[in-house]
């Protein structure tokens, strides 16, 4: 069956900052009496610290603005954005939690919303207590519930606990089960929130399995917001991209991706002279500027798992005839150092033919390429490094720029899970029989 | 597209602005199932864990009904018109404590349940009605109370000469209407206070004290006809009072039954539920918003 399954047109969500009611009778009475006497209202500021989106002079921040987007019965839809892009309030806003400011939305079909796994589990209660209450409060009437109950039990695999109340439960027993509940909607259209950031590696991949069965296998329609772009791209054939409540793009899982990653600077992708975090000066040589590009999109912070990352690190030489070299460290999240690299001919793929060389008055730029598919998707530093001949007389730079390496879905065919490990190169793999 | 979209009939249509009047009714329908498993999660949550289970429901009514008799009618010596004090003020205990409980929960019932309600959409007036019909299953079991030592009274008093009076008479057949109005009126206050509690918190702490006040300002430890003439009027204006006195005067035969009263009971109780549905059910769709 094909048709519109969602159609939103011109949906907007203003929320009002401050001016309205500030919690309490009393607060509204002294407000009230404070502009009786012609005072300043004394709550009126509580808003105006809230610089998040560009509007901060008014007190209306628009959480969404004019969207329109029309979804096909069937489709698997991603939804992705940065943090305050939106995409929580079009989630409210589908699944009737909250409703919208000017705009409307057209549904053909039953919505079930997931937006979070366990919503009104109550702990007294058994397993099978629970399953039937909270299969109710996402919709499902009992006699749906007494049909698929056996199918919810088995797949949260609970068989023991049935007859548990679930305060007795294991963290992951419980989000298992609220899971199983709410994967065996009979709806016609499931939304889904960020809830496989909960449970262990092995039921995210269940889970993601049967939210895959739920849109390719049985023909229903979902939503799914992530901040897991393996999970979008490996579920969703389209992608909505939000950014400060507006809809960025509506396209192919894979072209949105790049852009939601080219979309992010949040820092600098480039530094100059004196904004360089020095921490010692050499008297051979000064840092000059760093840069980060990418090959597809020149000037970045993002870059995708999948493409080069290039460091480009320009530094003046000093006096004639010095010897230095520049080196590069690579620094994790957690702050571990990831890889320490100098253009030395043994320590280059290619070598590089201003290595080792003395060099005359001037200014030189060393790039520095990481390859694609070797780091994770993860946040790094850089410390740079102008090595001279007296160690002593090294120029050192600190946390000079930083990059964020970000999941596309590359390498993610088979696996969904959470990729751990430093670094994420692809290798060589052979397997040959060897008894069979 | 705008050929297409006239042809196909949707199923839903989220806008901002509904009709004040429509109370989604049908909903409420749809999602009976829900409101059975939410009164049967309350009772069975309820007694879990504890040693006397279900006997609890009986407890409290028991000690209220001492510790009234004790104070109202030994010390301070108020008119019971007749009746045994014991049944008289399990009568009205039981009674109000229905209405009590089921408006005072209520009036919290954005607050305790904001966080579902935040997360997923169900008709909101699920939650109220189910807090209703939980309270009615207690004001059931109680009500049981009741008839068994209304039959012993009862019994003593006709076939043992007992010193009081105990008449059941027709009007006990307006029984399940008085029930049934005391859970509409302390729904729909209920419904007015939690729609209001959204922005003023401080609605809330009233209920709690004021639910006390209301108590004396209703026939519950006195019967109407004992209040000073000046005041019935006053006393009369609650309409609980029509109802606890209805509902009394069907079991027990004293006092007597005011039409007027009833009638002003029944008109005001259905007014304040038709103004606590629609407050109720504009403040619903945003909520979440403000909370």
């Amino acid at each position: 069956m094909s048709g519109i399954a969602i159609k939103v047109e011109n949906l907007s969500k203003a929320y009002q900052l401050g001016d309205f009611s500030t919690g309490t009778l009393s607060r509204d009475l002294e407000r009230w009496w404070a502009i009786m006497r012609g005072k300043e209202d004394p709550y009126l500021k509580l808003g105006e610290e809230n610089d998040r989106t560009s509007v901060g002079t008014s007190d209306i921040v628009w959480s969404l603005k004019d969207i329109n987007f029309e979804i096909n019965t069937g489709d698997a839809i991603g939804i992705i954005g940065r943090n305050g892009a939106g995409k929580s309030t079009l989630l409210k806003i589908l699944s009737r939690v909250t409703s919208p400011t000017t705009g409307n939305i057209k549904v053909k079909g039953r919505i079930a919303s997931l937006l979070e796994v366990g919503t009104g589990f109550h702990p007294e209660l058994t397993g099978k207590e629970n399953i039937f209450l909270n299969g109710a409060i996402l919709g499902m009437r009992k006699a749906e519930i007494k049909r698929q109950f056996d199918a919810i039990v088995d797949f949260a695999g609970i068989e023991r606990y049935v007859d548990t109340p679930v305060k007795r439960y294991s963290s992951g027993m419980y989000v298992r089960l609220a899971f199983a509940v709410a994967a065996h909607l009979e709806s016609e259209i499931l939304i889904i929130d960020e809830v496989l950031a909960v449970g262990d590696a092995e039921f995210q991949k269940k889970c993601l399995g049967k939210i895959g069965d739920v849109s390719k296998g049985q023909g229903r329609t979902v939503l799914f917001v992530s901040h897991n772009m393996a999970a979008i791209s490996n579920l969703c054939s389209k992608t909505i991209l939000l950014k400060h409540g507006l809809l960025q793009d509506f396209d192919s899982t894979r072209s949105i991706i790049e852009k939601y990653i080219s979309s992010g600077k949040e820092n600098e992708a480039e530094v100059f002279g004196i904004d360089i975090p020095v921490k010692k000066y050499s008297n051979k040589a000064s840092f000059h500027a760093f840069r980060l590009v990418s090959a597809k999109r020149g000037l970045t912070t993002n870059f995708a798992i999948d493409e080069d990352v290039n460091i480009e690190f320009e530094y003046d030489i000093l006096e004639n005839n010095a010897i230095v070299y520049p080196s590069i460290h690579i620094i994790d999240n957690m702050g571990t150092c990831i890889l320490a690299t100098f253009n030395g001919p043994s320590a280059t793929t290619f070598i590089d033919k201003y290595f080792g060389i003395p060099l005359k008055k001037g200014r030189y730029k060393s790039v520095c390429k990481i390859p694609a598919n070797f780091l994770n998707d993860n946040n790094y530093l850089i410390n740079a490094y102008l090595v001279t001949q007296d160690v002593a007389d090294m120029g050192i730079a600190e946390e000079v720029l930083s990059f964020i390496v970000e999941e596309t879905g590359e390498m993610r065919n088979e696996f969904t899970g959470d990729w751990i490990g430093l670094i994420r190169p692809k290798l060589e793999w052979v397997t040959a029989p060897l008894l069979v | 597209m705008e050929i297409e979209s006239s042809h196909q009939n949707w199923d839903l249509e989220i806008k901002p602005h509904d009709n004040v009047f429509n109370l989604h009714l049908k909903d409420v329908w749809n999602y009976r199932d829900l409101l059975w498993l939410l009164v049967r999660r309350d009772f069975v949550s309820f007694y879990k864990q504890t040693v006397l289970g279900p006997l609890w429901f009986f407890i409290q009514p028991i000690f209220t009904t001492l510790i009234f008799t004790f104070i109202f009618s030994n010390l301070a010596k108020i008119s019971t018109n007749g009746s045994p004090a014991q049944l008289f003020y399990l009568a009205g205990s039981v009674a109000w404590n229905y209405f009590s409980d089921s408006l005072t929960k209520t009036s919290t019932v954005f607050k305790d349940n904001a966080n579902i309600f935040g997360k997923v959409y169900f008709p909101r007036l699920i939650m109220p009605l189910s807090i209703v019909f939980s309270n009615l299953v207690k004001f059931g079991v109680q009500f049981l109370l009741f008839i068994i030592l209304l039959v012993y009274f009862f019994i003593m008093s006709h076939y043992f000469n007992g010193q009081y009076k105990v008449e059941p008479n027709w009007f006990l057949l307006l029984f399940p209407v008085v029930i049934a109005l005391m859970a509409i009126l302390g729904l729909g206050l209920g419904l007015i206070v939690t729609a209001l509690t959204t922005k003023y918190r401080d609605l809330a702490f009233v209920v709690t004290f004021g639910m006390q006040l209301l108590m004396y300002a209703t026939p519950v430890i006195y019967p109407l006809s004992a209040a000073p003439a000046k005041y019935r009027t006053i006393i009369s204006l609650n309409p609980m009072s029509g109802l606890i006195e209805t509902f009394r005067y069907g079991f027990l035969g004293t006092g007597q039954f005011y039409l007027g009263a009833f009638v002003y009971s029944i008109i005001s109780t259905l007014l304040i539920f038709i103004i606590g549905l629609v407050i109720f059910n504009k403040v619903e769709k945003n909520f979440v918003d403000t909370v």
